[in-house]
């Protein structure tokens, strides 16, 4: 989960990282009202979690009423990077003199957190990372005894930031790595950390990512990701509710399959043998007929897709279950919309092909022909 | 000879009394593992399976003489699980759990650095010797005894390409499913140095997918150290950068790294052939024996 930039600006407020005066807004005399409290200058930031909302017209800063309405008028409502964008955070203009970055992530090659600060804030991270590695420092954290002060003033001082500011970017560093322990976080990073003429640290945008295996524990991020909640694929958002791993592509071949590598690999034969995977959809362990029945709907009403691929490896569910569910599932349609192609394997995979109703599907005895079968129906529809 | 588990090995099961502990039991049992007792708290005396049942670990692991640990807890409580096997202890750990949160893990991992027991998953199909024992969920009957050893990060594409294997007439020695987590116990360098010095391993076989960095770190160790031949196969080559491909781990960051290109780069520069489909693979290895 991605907590909105306003939500997360909220958490590191209320664990007391300086913060932008700002409110948040959805019309645009709710803008101007926030732009009341706030003061002049300010800037105008769209709410969609996209990166690069600036260069894309998202963040406007503003010196009056008058171009702060123009702003709303043209923020409120756009499609930002195909997102549409319901809110804007109007937000105190900062004075700075410059721009640091600090993050926390877990470093999975270490199996370990890792804490990161920068001088060179206000950038893309990942292009400083890439381009100039020595100019981020980094502090590995032992997850038994958490973020020790030492280390975030060592990683302070490495990064070569200014003297005065130090113990006060070291402190926000302490902060943000305990919110992130908190809140079960994956990212979570502030960048950039402005320094202002008067040499007080304030953080300018806020990035907090949680992981969805913890959501359980934390009652307050839940009630978050339901406020957050506007727009997004609604395709992917179905998939939610049916329970199935989903990722939307934009290809024409739909492909339905379970365990995570196998789909993944279902998908690179498609662009293997010529064709353009659908969608990304694992309807997980078991192919009850109801788990068909859905996980067909969805691919059914993705109107990109012109043919279906259909791969269960049968583990401990047997063949012949899948293909009853599979018969079920098709039989309750009036009409199949797309060819749908069929391939069984692993336990009782024979006996489950010959039950399969070849009136409504087409079967093939391999991986690989199925696919070969399902793109070449894909490009005929064409 | 195979790896990390024969039919010596003696299995307690935590989690015995939920729905898939109980099932699973079953299955390993009739596939001939020895477990010799179960472990969850306020369950001790009961029976499951006709196996004991015990409150802790360390109990089932000294009156029944476990050595291994399968874990079949809920997400919540896996953590804790692991922990009390890697305390108990035992000398193999297997979390079949999905959905363990990461910062728990991370907390395990480093626990698991400090004992010299191995531990399998989570979020994974977990191992099995054919013809000996098998801990965890893997369909027993598409394997079959023979010389090739097998690691991968899906428990499907493992089926996929132990059934070609199969089908050709080529068996295994042991095949382990490590998981789709960003933090595991056993990598595959780990399980690439089990195969290398087990000498019945004549091949071995490593379906990597994307996210992370193992697999190019599996490429540098298979270039330094191995003599055994090694065939492989990624998947996610068409995977969007950003996306979380089902596995926690398979995704390939915003800057690039976890690419599919960059590990099949990095196993063919190490000498190891990676098949376009998972048939290839199979050519691959039939090649080597």
């Amino acid at each position: 989960m991605k907590l909105h930039e306003y939500q997360a600006k909220g958490v590191f407020a209320d664990a007391g990282v300086p913060t932008p005066k700002s409110g948040l807004a959805s019309t645009v005399e709710e803008a101007v009202a926030a732009a009341d409290e706030v003061g002049y200058p300010c800037a105008v930031k769209a709410q969609v979690q996209v990166g690069g909302r600036g260069k894309a017209g998202g963040i406007e800063l503003v010196d009056s009423e008058e171009e702060l309405r123009e702003a709303a008028e043209r923020i409120i409502g756009m499609d930002l990077k195909g997102l549409h964008v319901d809110r804007v955070l109007i937000e105190e203009a900062v004075d700075f003199v410059d721009e640091l970055y600090v993050g926390v992530t877990m470093d999975r090659g270490e199996g370990k957190p890792v804490v990161m600060v920068s001088t060179e804030g206000g950038v893309d991270i990942e292009e400083v990372a890439e381009q100039t590695p020595e100019a981020i420092a980094r502090e590995h954290v032992d997850p038994a005894f958490g973020l020790h002060p030492y280390q975030a003033r060592r990683a302070v001082f490495s990064a070569g930031v200014d003297r005065d500011v130090a113990t006060d970017v070291a402190r926000v560093l302490t902060t943000l790595y305990s919110l992130w322990d908190d809140k079960d976080g994956t990212d979570a990073e502030i960048n950039p950390l402005m320094i202002t003429s008067d040499r007080e640290v304030v953080a300018a945008d806020a990035v907090m990512n949680v992981d969805d295996d913890a959501l359980f524990r934390h009652a307050d991020l839940q009630q978050m990701e339901q406020e957050g909640d506007v727009g997004g694929d609604e395709l992917e958002q179905k998939a939610d509710e049916y329970g199935f791993d989903y990722v939307r592509l934009s290809g024409n071949v739909g492909i339905i399959g379970n365990g995570a590598g196998l789909v993944m690999t279902t998908l690179d034969l498609v662009d293997y043998y010529g064709g353009a995977p659908a969608n990304f959809l694992d309807i997980g362990g078991g192919a009850k007929a109801e788990r068909v029945t859905n996980a067909l709907d969805m691919v059914f009403s993705d109107e990109n897709v012109d043919s279906v691929v259909f791969n269960i490896f049968g583990g401990i569910t047997r063949g012949d279950e899948v293909a009853k569910g599979i018969n079920e599932a098709l039989e309750s349609f009036d009409e199949i919309p797309k060819p749908v192609v069929v391939r069984l394997a692993g336990t009782n995979a024979e006996e489950g092909m010959e039950i399969l109703n070849t009136d409504l599907v087409t079967v093939e005895a391999t991986l690989e022909s199925a696919v070969q079968r399902a793109v070449e129906y894909a490009e005929g529809e064409q | 000879m195979s790896i990390l588990v024969d039919d010596e090995t003696r299995v307690v099961v935590q989690g015995i009394t939920g729905g898939e502990g109980k099932f699973h039991t079953g299955q390993m049992m009739e596939y001939g593992t020895n477990v010799v007792a179960g472990a969850v708290p306020g369950r001790g005396g009961q029976e499951v399976e006709g196996v004991p049942v015990y409150d802790t670990v360390s109990e089932a692991a000294r009156e029944e003489d476990a050595n291994a640990s399968v874990v079949f807890v809920p997400p919540a409580f896996a953590g804790d699980a692991m922990f009390e096997a890697l305390d108990s202890p035992v000398d193999l750990v297997v979390a079949i759990t999905e959905g363990v949160p990461q910062q728990d893990m991370a907390k395990v991992y480093r626990r698991l650095g400090e004992t010299d027991t191995y531990l399998v998953g989570p979020n994974c199909p977990g191992l099995i010797t054919p013809g000996a024992a098998k801990l965890g969920i893997l369909p027993g009957n598409i394997f079959s005894a023979g010389d090739v050893g097998l690691v991968s990060r899906s428990g499907t594409l493992t089926y996929q390409v132990v059934d070609s294997l199969t089908k050709r007439g080529i068996g295994q020695t042991t095949a382990v499913g490590i998981g789709g987590d960003p933090i595991i116990g056993t990598d595959f360098v780990d399980a690439l140095e089990l195969f290398e010095n087990d000498p019945d391993t004549k091949a071995v076989v490593m379906c990597g997918e994307i996210g992370g960095e193992d697999e190019e770190e599996a490429a540098d160790y298979i270039r330094e150290y191995m003599d055994t031949p090694v065939a492989g196969f990624i998947a996610g080559r068409t995977a969007p950068p950003g996306k979380r491909m089902g596995h926690a781990g398979a995704i390939v960051s915003g800057s690039g790294t976890g690419t599919a290109e960059s590990k099949i780069q990095a196993l063919n520069d190490a000498g190891v052939p990676v098949g376009d489909t998972p048939e290839q693979v199979a050519d691959a290895v039939e090649d080597f024996i």
